[in-house]
């Protein structure tokens, strides 16, 4: 396998190796950081760095699409919420909760890496047909190309996404009313999944 | 030649690693929540390389739903974790024993 990553030209080898570190320790950042913000910005590390190695796989507007949502959209939501909530305070890492949980998680996550790699490695990492939806390579542009595949074949599927955009605004609408002066001792009532004039909500 | 596409799968199966072992040994639903991020972001990535060499632009189209997928599932993730926090202080997910008999 080595000689296949010898025989990638030195630009494309470089950008693999940057990419990587940057995705690499990014993840390791967001796992081991005790501050929230910390993670948060570690998670951005991580979400450049799988831009660019998109970039490097030829899918130009899914790495602009990476970056914008991702990098842009879903990072600050995050940074929003740490703030908001005043929950920045550190987070003691080294206090192991459930005796032996910590060893035992990174040996499962071991042993499902190795079952990951070894058995794609058994079936020369790829097998199936080639080019069911159209092909990724050729003339004109990546954008182009993937608009008509989502424009055509999967039509119904967009569709269906915006659907669910819009169900997930008006979730999080009602979730984030503010219902009434809920404090900690008061018993679960129901005015979280109410709709807008309930009794708690219509005082305030 | 570029690299081969190997190399980007197992870059992405230690990303997913990492996502989960983050999601399984950190308390803070927070970093839970991002820990999901990384184990989705390593599966795109796994769908950009298969797209790649098995040269079907399936999978990019596959990874551009997940992102909106992913972007609602924050947008209401988070929306559950801000009504959590208003009722009560803590910011770890064992503290959160509602359900427990």
């Amino acid at each position: 396998m080595s000689t296949v990553l010898l025989a990638a030209t030195k630009v494309d080898l470089t950008v693999f190796v940057a990419a990587a570190v940057m995705v690499l320790a990014g993840a390791i950042g967001v796992v081991v950081s005790g501050n929230p913000v910390h993670a948060a910005l570690s998670l951005v590390l991580t979400l450049f760095g799988v831009a660019v190695l998109f970039v490097a796989q030829e899918a130009h507007f899914l790495a602009a699409v990476q970056v914008i949502v991702y990098a842009g959209a879903i990072v600050v939501l995050f940074l929003f919420v740490i703030m908001l909530l005043g929950v920045d305070e550190h987070e003691n890492v080294r206090r192991d909760p459930l005796r032996a949980q910590r060893p035992l998680a990174v040996l499962l996550g071991l042993a499902s890496l190795a079952a990951i790699v070894l058995l794609a490695q058994g079936t020369d990492w790829v097998t199936g047909a080639r080019s069911v939806a159209g092909a990724a390579s050729g003339p004109g542009a990546n954008v182009e190309k993937l608009a008509e595949s989502i424009f055509t074949r999967y039509l119904l599927a967009f569709e269906v996404t915006s659907v669910l955009l819009v169900i997930a605004v008006v979730g999080a609408v009602v979730l984030a009313r503010r219902s009434g002066e809920a404090t900690e001792d008061e018993p679960e009532e129901a005015g979280v999944g109410a709709p807008a004039g309930g009794p708690k909500g219509s005082t305030t | 030649m570029s690299i081969d596409g190997s190399w980007y799968l197992t870059l992405a199966a230690v990303l997913f690693t990492i996502g989960a072992v983050g999601l399984l040994v950190r308390r803070n639903v927070l970093v839970m929540f991002m820990c999901v991020e990384l184990m989705l972001n390593a599966v795109n990535l796994t769908f950009v390389t298969y797209a790649r060499m098995l040269d079907d632009i399936g999978g990019q189209a596959l990874v551009f739903f997940v992102l909106v997928v992913a972007a609602a599932e924050v947008v209401v993730g988070l929306g559950i974790i801000v009504t959590i926090f208003r009722r009560r202080a803590g910011a770890t997910a064992d503290d959160l024993n509602l359900l427990k008999g």
